[in-house]
């Protein structure tokens, strides 16, 4: 009894913010998605409607928002495995057995998660510079010729890819670098008497083995790469030509430049929507192929 | 004993500070002030000439970046905390009184000895003007205008600028035929909407209909300004870049990049600070060519304005006097080039000799303003971004107008509601 | 032991070889940033692009810290992560003890409804989260940012996990000793969770550091904006200045990198952890 009591003063504190400045809003946020709110109705509530769908419907009739998610598939879609691709690669490096100074290499690897996204995009901007940047200076000292990285349409987003991989791969490497520490020596022992190759061993211990990790690897990934905003917010300003305007970034113009709150919930809400399916799908594949 | 007064000294300590602290922050009204860009860089100098000949008022200074000022401003009015007195580009009025955050002014200029609205330039007056109440005093203008190179024109075989867009057009294919494949004509940066707001204020159709609650971007007038900001794109006389693709817009008119240049008067500054003195020498301005003839553009500019909530209004009205100020316009001109509102400010020999601003002179007595209504700065983004589209993303022009119709008319869908609302009724 | 002697030799090269290129690449966009911030206006802005500085100078840092202002920004950013961590660590630290070790009616429901909400953005409870912040007159101030910080779901989880792993009979014993379950908490079950704690702490910090969006919105005004909103404000304005910009990154990055490096292996560890409990 007195056990009980405890318990709840223990639990009430964080619960109570978690309800309040989450929870709640949440639920707000639904209704909010429901109405026209913005400015108008920011500075008189009578000026408020109830809308119903209609900013979900008008949302899934806007161009610019296709757009817009477009580009966060785009950026998903080729960032979330290059990502991985590069964190599978330095995981395996740094448990290989030959690898020396691994704390160092670790240590360095993991370095850009750390540090704040607006302050190494700013970093970026500047590398990627037409004229005077260093990536295109190598470029063309190696015969390629020079790219206008953030100013063209179709470079653009493929920079924030790789800056965003840049950035975010040593959190993943960690992680795998975990689940390969846990898998059993034995197993390769095991296979190298059967005489498997180093790429065999690879393909048929450490892949499979590793598969829950990965798996929970990518969910985290692609739930955290549909939220990209800062990047296009001080790298490009979603543009040129809308071409990296993401969906959040779509919502947060939406919201907080033209204060349409009601849109911007709806919005949010369509985002959440496609998160959660595309992580359900992921789940239901991993799930086919283990049974398989 | 010794307690006693080491008790004592404390207390005096604690009064000595405390005095020390009320002295500070003496009795004087503090005025909060937000100011933009290259004014917040340099009104400091205002404010200290201003708080010596007015020891009542202390004038608090918050510097936002252009860029995001208008998203700033909305967050303070969502979050209820506008300071007292704004700098406030004068496009973003009507949002503001829409939302009922400005303080009329009427009352104050009638009472005023140095506001005096004749003698200020009439279209960028008017622009103040919403609903027939004053919501803001002009600070400095702006209207955007032809900057180009004499050399390079004369080169091409023409001894004076353009007044109409045909002997526009001629300057134009002629400068690309000497200049070659990698210079142009002209630098139409597509991220700015205000060199294709300039050629369409120049039409005598409105860019919205039916009281501001329709786009009319499908009219004879729009298409025909559009048409011909396509064209000078489709003619290789303008490069399809955004300002952020060009490192230096003033180098590259020193190269001769460009001859043409559609921009404003701040950059008569920018230009004498970086531009080598033999390019400088060759650099002039003009009034913008119209399809019939020059001289019409956006009435643009920043005004002061007063925030209906402050408590401070009587305050910070007497700073807006002190900046309406000949002297301080002046002054402010000095500083940083921007150009004065008041006629008579014009005729002192600093501003007059200055063979760079006369076009703008000239043109600032027929500046027309853009669309009333709080939407527009979305609008004008909008239409932009449909320029860009139709220039650089192989958006056919009829589909580009229509949709940019149908976009606006989305984005007025509120205020139309708003207006029949509160039209009496019948 | 997973290589053939006769090939190993190489692979020992390719393998060393390849981590050394990849940590190249890593640190190079930093040792890039950090030698520009020490170069003079306009020097960089030069082809091809410098180095190292033919010159170093500390005028950017100068004017940094002078003309524009940033210390106040950089004393906002600590004073924020600072409380938050402080003050979340407390919230999150008792609630996921109690989830692990005590039991109360609903505890399994209640947590699997957290568990739950863990799915959701942050940003779908923004907009309203921004208009309850307005009517409670905390835009614009740093309870603004601190408020919503104070408890999180994965800080409750990541406590919960580590915390089964705390022996039942431990806690037992001290409650048949007598021992209140404030008491437990504190000199018991604090000590045992240190390791999470230290996890927990630099993770916190580091997110409320790097925080951007939210920030961005409830931190209007100049005064009270943290150093990552300031820099992305000054880098639109001083989009030429690149090496004061340099300077404006190292400034923002180099406090967070500085806590990673010295506390490292708890960090690193903690993340191992979860990672493969979770």
């Amino acid at each position: 009894m007195k056990v009980e009591r405890v318990a709840w003063t223990f639990v009430a504190p964080a619960l109570a913010v978690i309800g309040l400045f989450f929870v709640l809003p949440v639920i707000a946020a639904l209704l909010l998605s429901l109405t026209d709110f913005d400015l108008y109705a920011l500075a008189d509530t009578s000026n408020l409607r109830f809308t119903g769908l209609r900013n979900y419907i008008d949302t899934l009739h806007t161009p610019l928002f296709w757009e817009a998610l477009a580009n966060t598939l785009y950026f998903v879609g080729v960032g979330v495995p290059l990502s991985m691709l590069v964190s599978l690669g330095t995981a395996l490096l740094l448990d290989s057995k030959l690898a020396r100074f691994k704390g160092f290499f670790r240590t360095a690897l993991f370095a850009p998660v750390v540090t704040t996204v607006v302050a190494v995009a700013v970093i970026w901007r500047y590398l990627f510079n037409t004229q005077y940047g260093l990536v295109n200076y190598a470029l063309t000292s190696l015969g390629f010729g020079a790219i206008d990285w953030l100013g063209d349409a179709n470079w653009s987003m493929p920079t924030i890819i790789l800056f965003a991989v840049w950035k975010n791969f040593g959190y993943n490497m960690i992680i795998l670098l975990a689940g390969l520490q846990a898998i059993p020596g034995e197993l390769y022992e095991a296979a190298r008497i059967d005489g498997a190759s180093a790429w065999q061993r690879l393909r048929h211990v450490t892949l499979p083995m590793l598969a829950p990790t990965l798996l929970l690897v990518a969910i985290i990934t692609v739930a955290g790469y549909f939220q990209l905003f800062a990047e296009p917010y001080v790298m490009t300003r979603g543009g040129p030509l809308r071409s990296t305007t993401s969906v959040l970034y779509y919502m947060y113009e939406e919201g907080f430049r033209w204060w349409n709150l009601g849109r911007a919930s709806a919005i949010a809400f369509l985002l959440f929507a496609l998160i959660l399916a595309v992580t359900a799908g992921l789940l239901r594949f991993a799930r086919g192929s283990r049974a398989a | 004993m010794i307690a006693a007064f080491a008790r004592r000294f404390a207390v005096a300590c604690l009064v000595t500070l405390g005095l020390a602290g009320c002295g500070r922050s003496d009795d004087a009204t503090v005025v909060r002030f937000w100011a933009m860009g290259r004014e917040a860089e340099v009104v400091g100098e205002l404010i200290a000439d201003f708080e010596r000949t007015h020891p009542g008022v202390r004038i608090d200074l918050q510097k936002l970046p252009w860029t995001a000022a208008h998203e700033k401003l909305l967050t303070a009015f969502a979050g209820d905390s506008l300071p007292d007195l704004c700098q406030l580009g004068n496009t973003w009025l009507p949002e503001f009184a829409a939302l009922g955050a400005l303080e009329p002014l009427d009352a104050y200029v009638a009472k005023s000895g140095v506001v005096d609205a004749s003698d200020y330039f009439p279209g960028i007056w008017d622009t103040n003007v919403v609903d027939e109440r004053l919501l803001g005093v002009p600070w400095y203008v702006d209207t955007r205008l032809l900057f180009y190179r004499r050399d390079l024109l004369a080169a091409a075989g023409f001894d004076a600028p353009p007044r109409t867009w045909d002997e526009w057009r001629r300057m134009l294919a002629a400068i690309k035929r000497n200049a070659g494949a990698d210079k142009y004509a002209v630098l139409l940066p597509l991220d700015e909407f205000e060199p294709l707001l300039g050629l369409a204020i120049q039409q005598s159709d409105p860019l919205l209909a039916e009281h501001g609650t329709r786009g009319n971007f499908d009219s004879t007038g729009f298409r025909r300004a559009l048409a011909f900001y396509v064209e000078m794109f489709r003619e290789t006389w303008a490069p399809p870049m955004s300002d952020t693709q060009i490192a230096n817009v003033w180098f590259e008119l020193g190269r001769g990049f460009y001859t043409f240049y559609i921009s404003g008067p701040w950059n008569i500054v920018e230009f004498k600070k970086r531009l080598p003195p033999e390019a400088l020498a060759e650099l002039r301005t003009a009034p913008l060519p119209g399809p019939d003839g020059a001289g019409v553009g956006v009435g643009g500019g920043t005004s002061l304005v007063l925030f209906a909530q402050s408590k401070r209004k009587a305050a910070a009205w007497q700073f807006v006097e002190y900046l309406s100020r000949r002297e301080a316009q002046l002054r402010l001109h000095a500083l940083t080039g921007d150009l004065p509102p008041r006629r008579s400010v014009w005729a002192d020999p600093q501003l007059a000799g200055d063979t760079l601003a006369h076009a703008f002179r000239e043109q600032l007595e027929s500046v027309r303003p853009a669309p009333k209504v709080p939407e527009w700065e979305r609008i004008a983004n909008t239409m932009q971004l449909t320029a860009e589209r139709v220039v650089r993303g192989g958006l056919p022009f009829d589909e580009g107008v229509a949709a940019l119709d149908a976009q606006v008319d989305a984005i007025l869908e509120k205020r139309r509601w708003m207006l029949a609302r509160q039209a009496p009724k019948p | 032991m997973s290589w053939r002697q006769s090939s190993q030799g190489a692979s020992r090269w390719l393998v060393n070889g390849a981590l050394i290129g990849a940590t190249a690449l890593t640190l190079a966009p930093l040792a890039w940033m950090l030698s520009v911030s020490f170069m003079t206006r306009g020097e960089a802005a030069a082809f091809p692009p410098p180095l190292v500085p033919t010159r170093p100078t500390l005028a950017n840092y100068v004017e940094l810290f002078t003309v524009l202002g940033v210390g106040r920004h950089l004393v906002n950013s600590l004073l924020l992560a600072g409380a938050v961590t402080a003050l979340s660590l407390l919230f999150n630290l008792a609630a996921g003890y109690a989830f692990a070790k005590l039991r109360f009616a609903g505890r399994d429901a209640l947590f699997r409804g957290l568990l739950g909400a863990l799915v959701i953005p942050l940003q779908v409870a923004m907009m309203p989260l921004f208009l309850m912040m307005k009517s409670l007159g905390l835009v614009n101030t740093y309870w603004g940012v601190i408020v919503p910080s104070l408890a999180s779901v994965f800080g409750v989880f990541l406590v919960r996990q580590y915390a089964r792993s705390i022996p039942d009979e431990l806690i037992e014993a001290a409650r048949i000793d007598g021992a209140g379950e404030w008491r437990i908490f504190f000199s018991i079950v604090l000590p045992l969770l240190r390791p999470i704690i230290a996890t927990l702490a630099i993770l916190t910090f580091l997110t409320c550091w790097n925080d951007f969006m939210w920030p961005l919105i409830v931190l209007s005004g100049d005064a009270q904006q943290t150093m990552p909103v300031a820099l992305a404000s000054l880098s639109r304005e001083h989009v030429q200045d690149n090496e004061l910009m340099m300077a404006g990154a190292v400034v923002t990055v180099l406090p967070v990198l500085l806590l990673f490096l010295a506390l490292q292996r708890h960090y690193l560890q903690g993340l191992m952890l979860g990672g493969v409990k979770g």
